[in-house]
């Protein structure tokens, strides 16, 4: 009885101290900073900030020092939560990189639609269903708005339908934004 | 050798683990609906298992069998098949991040495989010694490996087939298993075991 209770106990401490050892000898260098400041970013893939989408953006600021007022879609709101974490004075959007806008939903108008999928192609997420010579239609639960289907459209079919407000996306007022930045009332609806 | 070779055939095709003896069913059904993530599990089992067949093998004849603890050998083993388990995630996320990002939640999932904890008894049963528990183990993996990646080839075609309403999902997909393990009854004899 004594003996098995040793006997399993120093098996179990065995294999822990063997993945105690693993855990310092495989740690992954992985930055957790970047999954952070990822997790603040919209995540609308959007690319408007210079890079191919959030995370890659994520990364930027981290390795390459970019600054964190690239990101149109995410707003005030964004550039204050990253200067937060980052400990950097938050600063007025760049307007190089657009404007504020209230989020919007992409439309394709499907009478004109010829199915050529350019836009199925453009598009981030993977939120336009359709096939070559078929009639596309946006997801619209999937569509982050970020308007990079808009410009490949030959027959210009695809619009951005801003979402109305509803009972579920009210919200209230953010209080006047005093850092300096273009307190957009755009941002109050979304 | 001609001894291991027929264990390596017996494990792959005769007594295939999944599809003859039933074990490992969980991940058969639940990880095969895509071909890739199919091969990734496929892949960490294969690993997992020839490791856990060896590790407790070891286990067994040098800590249990002179202490005379072989009652003990279920729970020493669930101990090992997990220790071998946590130590290839930790191995996968540091060498393959990519692998790790396929098979994400299944690799943990691995210690609840009935068929590692199956291989490493069976091993006993038979008293296999060293060698023939690393081929029992490796046989049991390449036969799992096989049916699992044939069976997401097969489920990937019925994911667009017309199947009639009350088979759709896991029906059809229990009755495809059952097909096939039909199937692997023909290679009966191939052996003998």
């Amino acid at each position: 009885m004594f003996l098995a209770i040793v006997a399993i106990a120093t098996l179990s401490a065995g294999f822990g101290l063997l993945l105690g050892f693993a855990a310092v000898r495989f740690r992954t260098e992985g930055d957790p900073v970047v999954d952070r400041i990822d997790s603040l970013l919209p995540q609308t893939q959007c690319a408007q900030c210079g890079f191919p989408g959030c995370r890659p953006y994520a990364a930027a600021i981290v390795s390459e020092g970019a600054d964190i007022n690239r990101c149109p879609p995410g707003g005030d709101a964004t550039i204050r939560a990253l200067a937060d974490l980052l400990d950097r004075e938050p600063k007025p959007l760049d307007p190089e990189r657009g404007v504020v806008k209230p989020r919007a939903v992409a439309v394709i108008d499907e009478e004109v639609c010829i199915g050529c999928t350019l836009c199925i192609q453009a598009c981030p997420v993977d939120a336009i269903l359709g096939a070559g010579k078929l009639m596309h239609t946006v997801i619209a639960d999937e569509c982050t708005g970020c308007e990079l289907c808009v410009e490949p459209c030959p027959v210009d079919c695809i619009d951005m339908i801003e979402e109305p407000v509803t009972l579920s996306t009210w919200r209230w007022p953010q209080p006047v934004d005093s850092t300096g930045g273009s307190g957009s009332p755009a941002r109050q609806a979304g | 050798m001609s001894e291991l070779a027929s264990i390596l055939v017996a494990t792959v095709l005769v007594n295939n683990f999944v599809l003859v003896k039933f074990l490992g069913l969980c991940p058969f059904m639940g990880v095969s609906r895509k071909l890739e993530t199919a091969t990734g599990m496929a892949l960490a089992t294969t690993f997992v298992l020839t490791l856990a067949a060896v590790c407790s093998y070891l286990v067994n004849v040098y800590l249990l069998r002179p202490l005379e603890l072989e009652y003990l050998r279920t729970i020493a083993f669930i101990l090992v098949i997990a220790a071998v388990v946590q130590f290839t995630e930790m191995l996968v996320e540091k060498t393959s991040p990519l692998l790790h990002q396929v098979l994400g939640i299944y690799l943990p999932l691995i210690t609840t495989n009935c068929a590692v904890l199956g291989v490493a008894l069976l091993n006993i049963q038979e008293s296999h010694n060293f060698l023939e528990s690393l081929i029992y183990g490796l046989g049991a993996a390449l036969g799992f490996s096989l049916v699992m990646i044939l069976f997401a080839g097969i489920r990937e075609r019925l994911a667009v087939a017309d199947v009639p309403a009350p088979f759709r999902g896991a029906s059809i997909a229990l009755i495809t298993a059952g097909l096939m393990a039909l199937g692997f009854m023909g290679f009966a004899g191939l052996v003998k075991v």
